[in-house]
């Protein structure tokens, strides 16, 4: 019975999930957030997160170095826009397997430890590729300056097809739509539907069990007959994948890949949206990464100047002290904030924002007396 | 007496060793730090980083503070303009004269006390305001809440102090160049080596066997020592933890910061030096072996060495990217063969 | 031959003996006790059956299969299932989950990405987990979260997860340690019912009133090794038992 409700909300939560994404250049627009650049954004982030997620939030291992894959994800775009075609649909194929490739080698060594080393040697390969990228790779990377298009790439697709972009430098375009505004959105929700999908899957599937498995307990994992190791790595070549395609988008809509995608601050953003979400739920990480996006692009836009109309209400000196106050986390200093939200949201919510929605909701049904099923996957508490 | 190629292939080593000598001994200084309060208090400090950051901004802030100057104007001189001329005079030469001057220039090793306090009262407020509570969490929860702290720190130092680096002069008399290679009975000029690295890795040697002797030779170290080896009994002894675990953190607070303060001259220091230092030096204590004081050190300088020959032309030009990656390339390996590290023992955060 | 036969097993840790020439032959379809005082070499003795420790010299076979040098998991995969000291089990997990997951491992081997099925139409295993709760008296709790339970019904369910496995020899590490007497009693009779269902068990245990309660043969274990196996009515008599207890620190 119960069973059979739950599979009843999983339908209700994947079509709620789908209008919420096609229709969010309307919901959004309320907030401000209604424009195309910045919901490719929370698209592409959303997709990053979630594929954390099925690492950090089934199997609890901590990696600090996804960005690399994130990187990796955006070198194969472009190349392969410049070497084949300007169409998304091969260039994302290749990102997703060169992360894969990328994420099993990684993944094979990381996860002959646990805990915090495994922790260390990811942000170890990951500090690695970056200084490589920056270093012996530029004749791949094109180090500082970044990977860029340009006219005289072969792109031996498109001639062979006899497209040409003339003298201009072309934009990716799935046969003939090109992948920026709305459309380059749309294209980016849909995906982030698809991988939704693929993660909820794998979430109710008895494999998405074993990881949960491997999470709460290693040593009864050993004596239940199950060989930890390829589970693990497979969530992690899984979460590598999702990172891969992440990459590979944010070049479909800017095709620029740079070697700062791969620093390990990055890294540490993901981990941010992942656990301010609410590691192991299922929307948690979606919603994590779009909080932090917008707030970002909120944030980083503000300038002394805003801040001063802002505070325009209060007294000349007040409003001078309001605004010297207000300027360290604003704008250039958009990091301190994040930095402070990830600190309150450790302390305080470690199950992130999705606990939070389900102490509230649990607060009104002990209060009503009422029951049922939420439709959000209740977080088990993280554990090692 | 020796051939000519000899000469040239010792003079390159010697240089190397030495180069890798300074930079071992500020990953030794840190990662001593690291695995110090990882053995006892159990908790990964991603914020340590962020200290030996802190220790260095400490040398800028008195060198800032020595500089207030005063201005006077000097009646009997006037400027190319025809101005009477201005006289800027930093107050502490105005009211200390040559000792005043001496101060200046020395304004890096004198930041060492005034570093000491500053970083005692920066370590104990962390581990008492928010270290403390993160104990009984898992390292996951310690890691992320250390690395938001780690990040807050460095954008505020990036707000006071700004993003670019702020060059810290060496002492005069330590500033030159010490012709090593001349010392060894190598042709002269072949193999020189600036004072200041000499000083820093005396420094160093000193401040290691500081730490040590206080370990080894206290009854305040014997228990800290005998918490590394066995919380679980220490904790059953009836002896108050709390307070040690508080002087530990205080401690490797205090070990980091001296390492930053005396590294400016070698690095001028900018906000994010701490991070940069802080990914290597886990490196260092992961191959040094978790909780161990001696492999802290060992690699420290073991890795130095390796990344400073790993630098060389001659084996860049055989790996070419050997020099960025050398370091990690080892903790991989390491942790393949050796998955405790160097010296690590059984038993410490697996699982 | 028994179905866990040990031969001649030695193990020293450093210059420290813990076990020296070890023989021990257990009958399928008994329960063999392990007793001997504290330091005997017991929790030793059992680490070398489940693949966590290497003799130095000897062996282990189980149905004629070596299990020196093969990993935990595999050891269960043959048939061997091991109850912990403490309970080991999926704290943050339900209890129906945490008896499923082990009945997956027994349908589905030590890996496989079984990814695009859902949990909710295993209903085979489903059942089966159902069943093996309602067995220990747990399915009313079913889909509470493990680590809420009290000490006795973590131990009920840790055996639920061990027998939904089905397997041919059941590992128990003092299984009523720690427990209150009624716990204990329960355990007991729960362990009697395992064992008529044919199961092998070997127990190790400090009390002699499980052990009497259970045992088929039971073998001392004294200074890593053991100096007599018999059936439960002729220890108890024994002078050699006595003296290794009395000659030990147990009583």
């Amino acid at each position: 019975m119960v069973k059979a409700f739950k599979r009843h909300s999983d339908t209700i939560l994947m079509l709620v999930f789908i209008a919420a994404v096609l229709a969010g250049p309307v919901i959004l627009e309320p907030v401000g957030a209604g424009y195309p650049d910045l919901l490719q954004k929370f698209a592409i982030y959303g997709i990053f997160a979630l594929g954390f997620n099925i690492l950090l939030g089934l199997t609890g291992y901590l990696s600090f170095g996804h960005a690399a894959f994130l990187g990796v994800g955006s070198y194969t775009t472009v190349w392969t826009f410049k070497l084949l075609s300007m169409n998304p649909l091969p260039a994302l194929v290749f990102s997703i397997l060169a992360a894969g490739l990328f994420s099993l080698l990684i993944g094979w060594i990381s996860l002959r430890r646990t805990g915090i080393y495994f922790s260390i040697l990811t942000l170890a390969f990951a500090q690695m590729c970056y200084n490589l990228a920056y270093s012996v790779l530029t004749p791949i990377t094109n180090g500082e300056t970044g990977l860029q298009l340009s006219q005289s790439d072969p792109r031996v697709l498109d001639t062979a097809f006899g497209r040409d972009y003339g003298a201009v430098l072309p934009a990716s375009d799935l046969f003939g739509i090109e992948m920026t505004g709305y459309p380059g959105f749309y294209f980016c929700g849909v995906l982030l539907i698809i991988c939704f999908y693929i993660a909820l899957r794998i979430f109710r599937s008895p494999f998405g069990l074993m990881l949960l498995g491997v999470k709460s307990n290693q040593n009864r994992m050993n004596y239940t007959g199950l060989n930890t190791r390829p589970y693990a790595l497979a969530a992690f070549v899984i979460s590598g994948m999702y990172a891969g395609l992440a990459g590979g988008l944010l070049a479909v809509t800017d095709p620029l890949a740079g070697a700062e995608r791969m620093q390990w601050t990055a890294s540490g953003e993901v981990v941010l949206m992942t656990i301010l979400g609410g590691a192991g739920t299922l929307l948690g990480p979606v919603i994590g990464a779009g909080v932090i996006k917008y707030a970002e692009n909120i944030f980083s836009a503000f300038n002394e100047g805003t801040l001063q109309s802002a505070f325009s209400f209060l007294p000349e000196p007040l409003q001078h002290i309001a605004v010297s106050i207000t300027g360290l986390f604003v704008g250039e200093g958009w990091h301190l904030t994040l930095g402070m939200l990830f600190m309150v949201i450790v302390i305080f919510l470690p199950g992130g924002l999705m606990e939070g929605v389900n102490r509230i909701i649990n607060l009104f049904r002990r209060s009503s007396g009422g029951g049922g099923e939420g439709t959000a996957e209740t977080a088990p508490q993280p554990a090692e | 007496m020796f051939p000519a190629w000899m000469l040239e292939t010792m003079d390159a080593i010697l240089l190397q060793v030495l180069n890798g000598l300074d930079k071992g001994g500020a990953y030794a200084l840190i990662a001593l730090g690291l695995t110090l309060i990882f053995g006892t208090l159990g908790v990964v400090n991603f914020a340590h980083g962020a200290l030996f950051m802190l220790g260095a901004f400490c040398a800028v802030t008195l060198k800032e503070i020595l500089s207030w100057e005063m201005v006077t104007i000097d009646p009997t001189q006037k400027t190319a303009w025809g101005t009477p001329l201005e006289v800027r005079t930093p107050y502490i030469e105005a009211w200390l004269g040559d000792a005043g001057s001496f101060i200046l220039d020395y304004s890096v090793p004198f930041s060492i006390l005034f570093a000491i306090p500053i970083m005692l009262v920066i370590g104990i407020v962390m581990e008492r305001g928010l270290i403390k509570h993160f104990y009984k969490r898992p390292h996951v929860e310690q890691i992320l809440v250390t690395f938001g702290l780690a990040i807050v720190l460095q954008e505020i130092v990036k707000s006071v102090f700004g993003a670019n680096p702020i060059p810290q002069p060496a002492p005069d008399m330590l500033s030159g160049s010490a012709d090593i290679g001349a010392f060894f009975g190598l042709p002269a000029n072949t193999v020189v080596y600036p004072y200041w690295r000499m000083v820093y890795l005396a420094f160093s040697g000193v401040v290691i066997a500081g730490v040590f002797a206080f370990l080894q030779f206290t009854t305040f170290g014997m228990v800290v020592r005998a918490g590394m080896a066995d919380r679980e009994t220490v904790g059953l002894l009836g002896i108050d933890i709390d307070r040690r675990f508080t002087i530990v953190f205080g401690l490797a607070a205090v070990v980091a910061g001296l390492a930053g303060v005396m590294y400016t001259p070698i690095l001028s220091p900018d906000y994010h030096m701490g991070m940069d230092f802080l990914v290597l030096s886990f490196v260092v204590v992961v191959v040094g072996g978790m909780g161990s004081l001696g492999g802290a050190v060992a690699a420290g300088f073991l890795l130095g060495i390796l990344q400073s020959f790993a630098s060389m032309n001659e084996v860049k030009s055989i790996f070419p990217g050997i020099d960025q990656i050398i370091i990690y390339l080892i903790a991989v390996v390491i942790l393949l063969v050796r998955p405790r590290g160097l010296m690590g023992r059984k038993g410490v955060m697996e699982g | 031959m028994g179905i866990l036969s040990v031969k001649d097993v030695n193990k020293n840790f450093g210059g420290l003996r813990a076990l020296s020439h070890v023989n021990l032959d257990v009958e399928e379809g008994t329960v063999h006790a392990i007793i001997g005082p504290n330091g005997a070499g017991k929790s030793t003795l059992l680490n070398c059956f489940v693949g966590r420790l290497e003799p130095d010299s000897g062996s282990v076979t189980f149905a004629d299969r070596s299990l020196l040098g093969i990993r935990p998991y595999q050891i269960n995969q043959i048939g061997i299932a091991r109850v912990f000291q403490t309970p080991e089990i999926f704290a943050d997990l339900t209890l129906i989950d945490n008896v499923m997951i082990p009945a997956f491992a027994k349908r589905d081997g030590d890996f496989k990405v079984n990814m695009w099925r859902s949990v909710a139409n295993e209903r085979g295993v489903h059942d089966k987990a159902m069943a093996m709760l309602e067995d220990v008296g747990l399915d009313m709790k079913a889909d509470q979260i493990a680590g809420q339970l009290s000490r006795g019904d973590k131990r009920r369910l840790e055996l639920a997860m061990c027998l939904v496995q089905e397997p041919k020899l059941l590992l128990l590490d003092e299984p009523t340690a720690g427990m209150a007497r009624a716990d204990t009693n329960n355990t007991i009779d729960l362990l009697k019912q395992i064992s008529r269902r044919g199961i092998t068990m070997v127990v190790i245990e400090h009390d002699m009133h499980v052990v009497f309660s259970l045992a088929d043969k039971i073998s001392v274990l004294a200074q890593g090794t053991v100096i007599v196996e018999d059936v439960p009515e002729k220890i108890k008599g024994n002078p050699k038992v006595q003296e290794a207890y009395l000659g030990g620190a147990h009583l």
